[in-house]
């Protein structure tokens, strides 16, 4: 099974759309964001996975005696948590904004009182 | 209206896992040994001393990248304080102090102390070890935080005077753009890994300017985080609405 890892990225994807597009709660909803994330750190990990690697970091091994996984894509993993982490902290503050607001988190409530 | 948008999503959903599993099957294969940019950046990192190779990927190779993603956690730090600041018709409520159980209390401050080094252990050995300013800034600043589970939140309050937090937090982002000028005044690029020795291989003080950058990402974490948990336990735990208006 040489795509698994790639094909589980794309499940986690659809699933936090799925989610996304059902939500009936602004806070589920941004956590549905956040699985919809977790699959570009699946995809990323999987691409610069090698086999038998072992983490890029020569503390205790002797450079070039074991392969190693691909440090380009780890530094992209942690700027995408980063990332990731900074975004739901504002939907967060948003969804308090809205809901002291409106006095509800329910989106489709929300769209009504709009008009 | 619902079986409508629920209609339209089964369709986009089905033709976008289509083309995702068409193009997973089309990818490299899974553990292939072909990475070409990988190969690049650990003899790179190798020649620059750096023996954590994701940290000299952050810090010197993609430093200017990094650049980037530390403006996006300062901006979005700044749009929650706007976000979550106190509006007119709210007003503050000292927190009654509250009982907490005694083996919480107990453990709570026994682990803080110890959370709070092994936070500035990971930030001060990030270009040695895995972690960095990064990982490090969350453990510490969450560190602090035991305080409120273990004492209560006026506990919390007297040991995080925010205004030093957010002071910190600005004085990080200009130390890291300093430390990337001063290449420049000194007659190569910006953020260019040149001014500092390397270094003896894996000690504290290898790598050139790699351990300094990663400093003021940890020092930039750690404040950004306790300023965005603070604004969001004020919100929790002081600010209430005004009764009657």
């Amino acid at each position: 099974m040489h795509v698994l890892p790639y094909l589980v990225a794309a499940y986690l994807f659809l699933t936090g759309c799925y989610g996304l597009a059902t939500s009936r709660n602004l806070i589920h909803a941004v956590g549905c964001l956040a699985v919809c994330q977790s699959a570009t750190y699946v995809l990323l990990l999987a691409v610069g996975y090698r086999d038998g690697g072992t983490a890029p970091v020569f503390s205790d091994i002797r450079p070039g005696s074991r392969p190693v996984v691909d440090p380009v894509v780890q530094a992209l993993t942690l700027t995408d948590i980063v990332v990731g982490a900074t975004v739901t902290a504002l939907l967060l503050a948003l969804v308090l904004q809205i809901a002291k607001r409106h006095g509800t988190v329910d989106p489709d409530e929300l769209r009504e009182l709009r008009g | 209206m619902n079986r409508l948008r629920l209609w339209l999503l089964a369709v986009g959903g089905a033709g976008l896992a289509v083309l995702l599993v068409a193009a997973c099957l089309d990818l490299p294969d899974f553990g292939g040994d072909r990475h070409p940019y990988g190969d690049r950046a650990v003899h790179a990192s190798l020649l620059r001393h750096t023996a954590n190779t994701v940290a000299s990927v952050n810090f010197d190779q993609r430093a200017y990248d990094t650049l980037g993603e530390m403006s996006i956690l300062f901006a979005a730090v700044l749009g929650c304080v706007v976000l979550l600041r106190q509006a007119r018709d709210e007003h503050r409520a000292p927190p009654e102090p509250a009982e907490v159980a005694r083996p919480v209390r107990r453990y709570a401050l026994l682990v803080l102390p110890v959370a709070l080094v092994t936070g500035l252990y990971v930030i001060a050995h990030g270009q040695l070890s895995p972690g960095g300013g990064f990982q490090g800034g969350v453990v510490a600043a969450t560190a602090l935080h035991l305080l409120y589970l273990g004492a209560d939140y006026g506990a919390l309050e007297r040991v995080r005077p925010l205004g030093l937090y957010e002071t910190t937090d600005a004085l990080a982002v200009s130390a890291y753009l300093v430390l990337g000028l001063a290449p420049v005044l000194a007659g190569t690029a910006f953020l260019a890994n040149t001014l500092l020795p390397y270094g003896t291989f894996d000690t504290l003080s290898s790598g050139g300017t790699v351990p300094l950058l990663n400093a003021a990402i940890g020092m930039e974490v750690a404040s950004a985080a306790v300023v965005l948990l603070a604004h969001f336990l004020d919100q929790a735990v002081e600010i209430e609405e005004e009764h009657g208006s």
